[in-house]
């Protein structure tokens, strides 16, 4: 499962909607998250990955997941990009 | 005596009990172990302590501070439990053998350097989270006990030998009632960062940290600069009262805030502020500035690896001109070099570092570092009226040189499609007496002055006002001072320009009488003493202090004419 974002917030991915993408990821156990941007894949159950991505307003960014909850762990990240205003979805 | 002089620095007194603040050594040494597994436990140990210790720092800031300040706690707590971090640190123990604090550092390491290299600057701050992190682990693993500035949650004097820009940063208004430090002047990054967060603030109290014990009570005050260990009842009482009466003039003051600056008898002048970072603008804005008259772009340099990007200069600009909305906003190029010193330029260190290898003379010969400051404060220039100054110009050369590679940018700037402003006003500090003297030749070309008073005074003098034994020659009122300052604002009338005073005698309520009598246009000081300065001007008659910087032209000492100042208020 997989869907893509366009960042829209003016700071990029900052630390507050890192960490709440990080704490939902890490809700879902049986289930691996990642964030795919600028040729680079870095699980989405770390701050530090998702950080190093550097993003930026107007990058693209793909969440994946992978496992038994991969649908309710993608619709439940999707939340969090749409609330927090970081992204709107890239059709 | 309980009673300690040190150098008032920030106004204001306060009362409570002392925080000796100190910076422990994280010195790191690699060491083989025997049993890596027993490093590794200790390593999860100390990563549990410091989440225990973040949750209750988190849940406080959480109460008192708000959701917003919480959140920094938040993403720590998340770095401690991040296994890109934790996995690699366990592994690298296991692998080599090696302690856990040593293996530590060294992952934690490249995270920082990672941080520090990104093109964001929100990023790129993050490499300071990193680090505080990993000295939170790292206290517990070489059993060092620490409590950060920012952890302070009573309220206190923070005594400190000195004060880096990271601690002034951390330091809560709410808590820290005051601070005094060993070492430092009225000019020192912990002063002026005092007078921007309005604590009162006594520095350069030589002994004091071996004289206090944390929870001694004292009192700080930041007007006269003294500070009290101990003190009686009665002191106690005292100084409250002082406290009372300054708040009752603070109310004054506030009642000018957005008012002109107007003598007794009808002449305008402006009253703008010093500011290092973008964040200083709020207390401008506070006190009633009428510009930023300094805007000191160091600190943008200062504090980090590597030099800061267009990007990163172009935001910061940018942020405090459009927070000025509309009003001037003096920004001077990068003056670094000699005793300033930027690690990351790796510049020779230096005999006389005064009379060295330092501000337009570094940046007309590392145009690469200039250039790009000018293309940023160029790109900028398109949000409100920016100005430019060149400090220490020494020759009309000097400033004809700079001016050229602005121009060169500017127009390639133009010619990528960029915006950039038609009307920068082009000024250079007057802080050598070369220049000062010259002043007619240059007022020819340049749209201002503004003037340093003090490295001009530490020049005229032939004296290094940080070494003691010299610093009875730092003289605002010295007659020749006052003639150099005369001789560059007629310059600049002469021509129908305008002259700035940026140094400290410009919100000195001594030198404010003289400097509105020798017809200064623009003063510029800390933004917390634009209030009492407009105050005391529109008290003033300017022609009756034409007279009496006349008169002190003629003396012969500072002395005398501080006297004469003295005695118009007697």
């Amino acid at each position: 499962m997989q869907k893509t974002f366009r960042i829209i917030d003016e700071d990029g991915i900052h630390a507050r909607p890192a960490t709440a993408l990080v704490n939902t990821a890490t809700k879902f156990k049986g289930t691996e998250a990642y964030a795919e941007a600028k040729g680079k894949k870095v699980t989405l159950k770390s701050i530090l990955g998702v950080l190093s991505l550097g993003l930026e307003a107007g990058d693209t960014l793909t969440l994946i997941t992978e496992g038994s909850e991969e649908v309710e762990a993608l619709s439940a990240l999707q939340e969090v990009m749409i609330k927090e205003g970081l992204g709107e979805l890239h059709e | 005596m309980n009673k300690i002089s040190g150098i008032a620095a920030s106004a204001g007194i306060a009362v409570a009990r002392a925080f000796i603040l100190e910076h422990p050594d994280y010195t790191i040494t690699k060491t083989a172990v025997q049993d890596a597994e027993a490093e590794v436990a200790k390593l999860n140990d100390a990563l549990a302590k410091s989440k225990a210790e973040l949750q209750v720092i988190k849940e406080r800031t959480l109460a008192e501070l708000g959701e917003k300040k919480a959140e920094i706690f938040e993403s720590h707590l998340l770095i401690l439990d991040d296994p890109e971090l934790i996995n690699p640190v366990a592994d690298k123990i296991r692998e080599e053998s090696v302690n856990a604090d040593y293996a530590l550092n060294e992952v934690a390491g490249q995270f920082i350097e990672m941080f520090e290299n990104m093109k964001s600057a929100y990023l790129q701050e993050r490499a300071a989270d990193m680090r505080d992190v990993t000295k939170r682990v790292l206290n517990h693993l070489l059993g060092i006990h620490y409590v950060s500035p920012a952890e302070i949650s009573e309220e206190v004097i923070v005594i400190a030998l000195d004060l880096t820009p990271s601690d002034t940063a951390q330091l809560n208004r709410k808590f820290v009632k005051g601070f005094t430090t060993n070492i430092g002047g009225r000019t020192s990054h912990s002063a002026i960062m005092a007078r921007s967060l309005e604590i009162p603030a006594v520095v350069g109290t030589k002994d004091i940290l071996s004289r206090v014990k944390s929870g001694d009570l004292i009192i700080v005050d930041g007007l006269n600069g003294d500070v009290l260990i101990n003190p009686s009842e009665a002191e106690v009482a005292e100084y409250t009262k002082m406290q009372e009466a300054y708040d009752l003039q603070i109310a004054e003051w506030k009642k000018l805030r957005d008012e002109p600056t107007v003598s007794a008898d009808g002449k305008h002048v402006e009253l703008a502020a010093n500011i290092g970072t973008p964040n200083d603008v709020n207390g401008v804005i506070e006190n009633g500035g009428e510009g930023v008259g300094l805007y000191r772009t160091e600190f943008l340099y200062m504090g980090r690896d590597k030099l800061p990007s267009e990007e990163i200069q172009y935001n910061a600009y940018r942020t405090v001109i459009e927070n000025m909305k509309g009003k001037p906003v003096v920004v001077r190029t990068l003056d670094i070099g000699g005793d300033k010193e930027l690690p990351y330029l790796d510049l020779p260190k230096e005999m006389n570092p005064f009379l060295g290898f330092r501000a337009i003379r570094l940046c007309l010969d590392r145009q690469d570092i200039f250039r790009t400051q000018l293309r940023a404060l160029l790109r900028a220039s398109a949000h409100g009226d920016l100005r430019i100054m060149f400090p220490m110009i020494a020759t009309l050369g000097e400033f004809r040189a700079a001016r050229d590679l602005l121009l060169e940018e500017k127009e390639k700037l133009r010619g990528e499609g960029h915006e950039v402003s038609d009307s920068i006003q082009l000024g250079i500090m007057v802080e050598i007496p070369s220049t000062a003297v010259l002043a007619d030749q240059f007022a020819k070309e340049v749209d201002f002055f503004s003037i340093g008073t003090n490295d001009l005074i530490q020049y005229t003098m032939a004296a290094d006002r940080m070494n003691e034994r010299v610093s009875y020659l730092y003289q605002p009122y010295n007659p020749a001072i006052l003639r150099l300052i005369k001789i560059v604002i007629d310059a600049a009338h002469a021509e129908g320009k305008w002259t700035g005073m940026c140094g400290e005698m410009a919100g000195d309520s001594t030198a404010i009488p003289l400097l509105l009598g020798l017809g200064l246009d623009e003063f510029s000081m800390s933004a917390t003493s634009i209030l009492p300065a407009r105050s005391q001007i529109s008290k003033l008659s300017a022609a009756d202090m034409k007279e009496l910087a006349a008169k002190a032209l003629q003396m012969g000492t500072a002395e005398e004419v501080a006297a004469l100042v003295h005695s118009i208020n007697a």
